[in-house]
């Protein structure tokens, strides 16, 4: 059976993982080479390295970041962040990302999904989706709704989630990659009655984003949310869930993971 | 130890060949008929399509050459379901090593996402490229068609049905996972691949 994955996301800017970390283990505690290896080794499914720098001289320096990472991790990873057009898919894949994750760019423009489909194949084209409840009631009453946001989650669009999770869908998207703005940071959970809804009309596999605070958060999210990959960030770099208990820990509450 | 990657219009071929590098072996990625031939591996890997790959092998001459392989050849994802008889992507006819026909996976229930994309395991597994292996190990794939099980399977993976994750028949070897991202147990296949006799 198909293992439920557990991804680890590393933000980098200028070469360096930001954030921080408290692994005193590590002889460079910023260096995403070791990071991403220490993870590999831990037993994280897939990793996630996301640029967040700005500058034409940052995304030099990420592409020579990603051609290290090919050379020396020897599990799947994807790469995003700033990722606008074909000749940067093209860019990252031949550097050796397995995967490119794109955001405002596909809802500047979603015919970008066909296109990397086209060329690349689907199983490349991971389309993350940043989006924020909103309105007066409570998730799954009537009144709310799920609004896509760009930028990073700056500026907000006239997409609804739903809608733009099935266009993408259809256009070739190999994954979607879900944040839900409202639970990114809390630590309360993920938002798995959202994340349900995705997985269960979705024919695409959906990583849930934003929430992770526990084990108990990751149990709930592959469960009730039917979630088919789940990832975070500063729960793994700061050493508050270590991989392998986490793991344990699923398949002890009857999750399939790869142990 | 010379071992050549077979150097054409797929995916992938790159991770493959890091992954050789991280082995302490230094592999030539070529289309050269000769230093296919004289090599002591042969890598047939990839990530793509069936019709456009197979199209570029026969421009190439590549189609004979593989096929009349003496030493070990490994054929991985795409480069495993070229090596079979024919694929029911786009109609191909491939390369008959294997005498068996790839199919498309067909999803029974809604959680039957097609590609498969994750770790799964390889059971029964029965070849020297396995060798060290106790249980069920897990392995990363990526892929849309599959081969039935048939008299050269080495391992099963259960994909809406068992089918073959591996296949071996004199020198050939193949397996539809990807050794390359597969962690330790991908490093061991490769190793164990490399140290044939």
């Amino acid at each position: 059976m198909l293992a439920k994955r557990i991804i680890p996301c590393l933000d980098i800017k200028d070469g360096q993982t930001v954030k921080g970390t408290n692994f005193v283990n590590l002889r460079q505690a910023g260096d995403p080479i070791e990071l991403g290896k220490l993870y590999s080794e831990q037993g994280a499914d897939e990793l996630v390295y996301l640029d967040i720098t700005a500058s034409h001289e940052g995304r030099k320096t990420f592409t020579e970041l990603v051609k290290r990472i090919a050379r020396e991790i020897n599990i799947p990873f994807t790469v995003g962040g700033g990722i606008n057009e074909l000749s940067d898919v093209d860019r990252l894949l031949n550097a050796g990302a397995d995967k490119v994750s794109i955001n405002s760019a596909a809802l500047r423009r979603p015919e970008l999904v066909d296109e990397i489909a086209k060329h690349f194949g689907s199983q490349v084209c991971v389309v993350a989706i940043d989006a924020k409840m909103e309105g007066e009631m409570s998730e799954g009453q009537r009144g709310s709704e799920w609004i896509c946001y760009i930028n990073g989650g700056r500026v907000p669009t006239e997409r609804k989630l739903f809608a733009w999770a099935k266009e993408v869908n259809e256009r070739g998207a190999g994954e979607i990659l879900f944040t839900s703005m409202n639970h990114d940071g809390v630590k309360r959970g993920f938002a798995d009655a959202a994340l349900r809804r995705l997985t269960d009309t979705l024919t695409i596999p959906v990583i849930a984003s934003g929430g992770a605070g526990t084990k108990e958060h990751f149990r709930d999210t592959f469960q009730n949310g039917h979630s088919d990959a789940a990832l975070a960030a500063s729960v793994f770099h700061f050493g508050e869930i270590p991989i392998p208990e986490l793991k344990q820990y699923l398949r002890n509450e009857g999750v399939n993971v790869r142990l | 130890m010379n071992v050549a990657i077979v150097k054409y219009n797929a995916g992938n071929i790159g991770s493959v060949e890091n992954a050789v590098r991280r082995m302490g072996i230094e592999p030539v990625v070529t289309d050269d008929v000769a230093t296919i031939q004289s090599a002591d591996r042969v890598i047939f890997p990839g990530q793509g399509e069936a019709h456009s790959t197979m199209a570029y092998l026969k421009a190439h001459r590549l189609d004979e050459v593989i096929v009349g392989l003496k030493q070990p050849v490994l054929g991985i994802c795409i480069g495993m379901q070229l090596l079979c008889r024919h694929s029911e992507e786009q109609d191909t006819e491939c390369l008959g090593v294997f005498d068996v026909e790839v199919k498309r996976f067909q999803p029974q229930r809604h959680e039957d996402k097609v590609p498969q994309m994750g770790w799964n395991t390889i059971e029964g597994t029965k070849s020297a490229l396995f060798k060290g292996f106790e249980e069920p190990e897990f392995v990363y794939f990526i892929h849309s068609f599959y081969v039935p099980t048939c008299d050269w399977t080495i391992a099963t993976t259960d994909y809406i049905q068992p089918y073959s994750s591996a296949l071996h028949k004199d020198n050939f070897y193949a397996t539809q996972f990807h050794p390359e991202k597969s962690g330790k147990v991908g490093e061991r296949i490769l190793k164990n691949f490399i140290e044939l006799t």
